[in-house]
């Protein structure tokens, strides 16, 4: 157990935007809020998987919506909304919540509702990293059953889904609300079981995140080396180190999506590696092999000082290195492949598990 | 003719432009007050150029923004963001430094308005909320209010609409709207209409101060400030937007080189005495930068020049063991310090006389340089500008290459990645001569669902917005053609929602016939 203070939201979006993928979107405006939010009702207390009660109701929160429009109508507290919602039509109270996703700005969503409403929040989420939809999470992929479900906006309007027949079908009429509630609103999913978040959650991602960016933070401090220290935090490799020479981004069916090619540098002077995303990065080659697919996590960090570098920020000429960390275990076996594996995104390839030295 | 000032944090350079020849240039101290070097250098121009009707003078300054450093002079200032229900958890001024937010007063309202992504309204426009909130200004002797509605630049009319209600309730307090002068992004953009807001007053003197000299001096031509787009504005329009006016200096730099050298799509290289500026120029204009800009503490988006700085100059000192070039320099004492001058401290500019790059000074003072040393010192000069290029390029293909600034004696005749390397004439003075030449822009901004209107509709309607806004800020309407579309689409989005952004420029319109 331990507090979530404003002074560890900084390094927590570190860490995150680490574990986003290239996705995720810019921190600034989230960290701000979930500062304001810590602000004005303290800290949130935050509980080990192990340490939730057993009869403990656990609501799952997330943004869902446009970052391009959550910059300018900023997010509000939807998702205390949502969380109400819920609890009136499920009859149930929620004891602590637990976030959608660790990966990129979305977690500070969790953190916000449980300033709000008082309560702890699990050290745990449901991806490990970062998705584009609603219905890629672990808990699903399990048998947690995602409706009914609450969707909110900022200005009182609520709705629930009550019973969809695939979590797919609930992302699609997730977005379609959303859409008219103005592009930023929130979710909160009936309440799950200790044991369901304990066998379907993929456990310590706040924790992690934490420590990427105490990690960064404190390379950075003492003129350590941050990359270095990343992979020290968290078991991993480096996958290539380069310049970024090329970028192909463009907007299909409201996804970005592309190709960012990177010509080597030192260890790797005379190859090029070429990153496929889809918000997040999805598939990494050198000289057209491939070296890491999702699930497995593909980060760009900059060279000189390990920050995360989302999709957005590439360009000609930055420095990147690309770090490979192993997926979650609950992302590997074949429910979690056939929800996020390569032939999920269109793929031919099998996936192939990262291999990172002590395997 | 055309009179072109920049006042740097140095010197204040001007020029006098007969339609393109350069007739005369001076370079005189820049003086805290501003106006006295403005003066200095003008005077300094007349001499050597007595003769010859003045059309307008255009001037570069940010000097306005020294205030906000410094915390003085500001006007109370109050903000009205028309947003509820949405967005309350960040209320205005929320990621301010607090000795600013005391110092313009600090005072904030959120009332209801403002619009959704695709223009509906959040809620309606709470105008007896707005009036209360005016009452309250008045009686806590607030003089300016920046006005932000939740997507104005979608659809401004509830930022007018408030404005209107300021006006009838509480004629004397200075109003800015958010919409007017900023881009997507509600903090940023209500940001940069308060720092407008409180800067009204200091802005509005410094201007008339500098008008008032020049009227002294027998110039009785209509007065521009350059932006930092690289366009002009009125002394109206300055007085309630001098925050535009940020970064105005490195912006002339590039605009002027691009006039020098006839470049218009390169990249520009200005090596001064400590540090040397690399910019990418597209169609004679600066590309500007994509990441938030933070002016005495505070996070904008405003459009400022996208350009790599690193410390090195003709001033930059080395040391030979250990090796070390830089950061240190000896700025604008290099004619006193460096060796080649008869000082006694080692520069680059030292090395590139003694590698027979440059020929300044006494060449013999370095004669007894190491070969190597002076090698290894053109190698690590040359890197370095060849990285810095790299990294503001936006593709691998060789591009022009346009040297200005006194420290370009630095570097060779060739550079990695450059297809070509040109050294105009008279680049010690490009800014001013950026600032003389500068055209007059409108820039516009809207979301349009693509599903509804086409993309050439879309692309047509916010052209003809911006082309109206060119006219409206004094261009000549028959010179004023679109430079710059873009497009953003809003991922998540899937009704095909896109944000273009497009920017027109034309000749400044003379009241006058030009010459």
């Amino acid at each position: 157990m331990w507090q979530a203070t404003e002074d560890m939201l900084a390094p927590i979006a570190t860490g995150a935007g680490i574990l986003g993928t290239g996705g995720g979107g810019n921190p600034y405006i989230g960290q701000l809020r979930a500062q304001q939010a810590l602000k004005r009702w303290g800290p949130v207390t935050v509980l080990a998987p192990e340490e939730v009660p057993e009869d403990a109701k656990v609501v799952c929160v997330g943004g869902i919506g446009a970052p391009t429009v959550g910059i300018e109508k900023v997010r509000d507290l939807q998702s205390y909304y949502a969380l109400r919602a819920i609890e009136e039509f499920t009859s149930e109270r929620a004891t602590a919540l637990i976030s959608n996703e660790i990966g990129g700005s979305n977690s500070v969503e969790v953190m916000i509702a449980a300033a709000k409403a008082g309560l702890p929040i699990v050290d745990a989420d449901g991806m490990g990293r970062a998705f584009p939809e609603f219905q890629m999470k672990t808990f699903f992929v399990y048998g947690v059953p995602c409706c009914p479900m609450s969707i909110a906006d900022e200005k009182g309007n609520s709705i629930i889904i009550r019973e969809t027949i695939t979590p797919a079908w609930a992302e699609r009429l997730a977005r379609a609300t959303t859409i008219q509630m103005g592009c930023v609103a929130c979710y909160a999913v009936a309440p799950m079981t200790a044991q369901q978040v304990r066998d379907t959650a993929v456990p310590n991602t706040l924790s992690l995140a934490r420590d990427l960016g105490l990690a960064v933070q404190q390379a950075h401090d003492t003129g350590g080396d941050p990359l270095a220290a990343i992979l020290e935090t968290c078991p991993g490799r480096t996958l290539f180190s380069g310049k970024v020479v090329d970028l192909d981004r463009r907007t299909t069916g409201g996804f970005a999506r592309g190709t960012v090619a990177i010509d080597g540098m030192d260890d790797f002077a005379g190859c090029r590696m070429v990153i496929d995303f889809q918000n997040e990065n999805l598939v990494a080659r050198v000289d057209g092999e491939i070296v890491c697919t999702v699930p497995d996590l593909i980060c760009a960090v900059a060279t000189d000082g390990g920050e995360p570098v989302t999709t957005e920020l590439m360009r000609y000429g930055l420095r990147v290195t690309i770090l490979g960390f192993p997926a979650p275990a609950l992302w590997t076996t074949p429910q979690g492949l056939a929800e996020a594996g390569p032939h999920h995104f269109g793929y031919e390839t099998e996936y192939i598990p990262l291999k990172v030295a002590g395997d | 003719m055309f009179i072109g000032v920049d006042v740097g944090g140095t010197n204040t350079d001007a020029v006098l432009m007969d339609g393109n020849r350069l007739v005369a240039a001076a370079k005189v101290p820049t003086t805290g007050d501003v106006t006295t070097g403005i003066v200095g250098a003008v005077s300094e121009l007349r001499r050597q150029h007595p003769a010859g009707h003045i059309d307008a003078v255009m001037v570069g300054t940010t000097h306005f923004t020294n205030a906000l450093l410094e915390r003085r002079d500001l006007s109370p200032t109050a903000v009205l963001r028309l947003c509820l229900p949405a967005t309350q958890l960040l209320p205005p001024l929320v990621d301010w430094p607090d000795e600013l937010r005391v110092a313009i007063g600090g005072q904030t309202w959120m009332v209801g308005g403002g619009n959704e992504f695709d223009g509906r309204e959040i809620s309606a426009l709470d105008r007896d909320g707005i009036r209360e909130a005016v009452r309250e200004m008045r009686r806590q002797g607030i003089r300016a209010v920046a006005v932000c509605g939740v997507f104005s630049p979608v659809d401004p009319r509830h930022e007018e609409e408030a404005a209107a209600i300021i006006h009838e309730y509480a004629p004397e307090l200075r109003v800015c709207l958010s919409h007017e002068n900023g881009r997507m992004g509600l903090l940023e953009r209500e940001n940069a209409a308060a720092l407008n807001a409180c800067l009204g007053d200091v802005a509005h003197r410094t201007v008339q101060g500098i008008a008032g000299a020049l009227k002294q001096l027998g110039i009785d031509a209509p007065l521009f400030m350059s932006q930092n787009d690289g366009t002009l504005m009125d002394t109206d329009f300055a007085a309630r937007f001098p925050v535009l006016t940020i970064s105005s200096g490195p912006t002339n730099s590039m605009r002027g080189a691009a006039w020098l050298s006839g470049i218009t799509d390169g990249i520009v290289v200005d090596v001064g005495g400590t540090s040397t500026d690399v910019g990418a120029l597209v169609k004679g204009f600066p590309r500007e930068s994509a990441v938030a800009v933070h002016l005495a503490g505070v996070r904008t988006n405003f459009r400022i020049p996208d350009m790599v700085s690193i410390a090195l100059g003709g001033g930059t000192v080395v040391t030979p063991e250990p090796w070390r070039m830089g950061p240190e320099s000896v700025g604008y004492r290099l004619t006193e310090e460096a060796l080649v001058f008869g000082g006694n401290t080692l520069t680059t500019t030292d090395l590139a006389v003694a590698a027979g790059r440059a020929d300044v000074g006494n060449r013999q003072l370095v004669a007894g340089l190491e070969a190597s040393l002076v090698e290894r010192a053109m190698t690590e000069i040359q890197d370095r500008v060849e990285t810095a290029v790299d990294r503001v390029k936006l593709s691998g293909e060789d591009v022009p290459v346009v040297l200005v600034g006194g420290g370009s004696i630095l570097l060779g005749d060739a550079l990695a990645g450059a297809s070509e390397v040109l050294r105009p004439e008279h680049s010690g003075v490009a800014n001013a001569i950026g600032a003389a030449i500068a055209q007059v822009g409108g820039q516009m901004e809207r979301v349009y669902s693509l599903e509804t209107e086409g993309r050439a509709e879309a692309i047509a309607d916010c052209s003809a917005g911006a082309v109206q806004r060119a006219v409206a800020a004094g261009a000549d309407p028959a010179t004023v053609e679109v430079v710059d579309v873009e497009e953003v689409p809003l991922t998540y989005v899937p009704s095909n929602a896109t944000l273009v952004r497009v920017r027109a420029v034309g000749n400044l319109a003379l009241s006058s016939p030009q010459k």
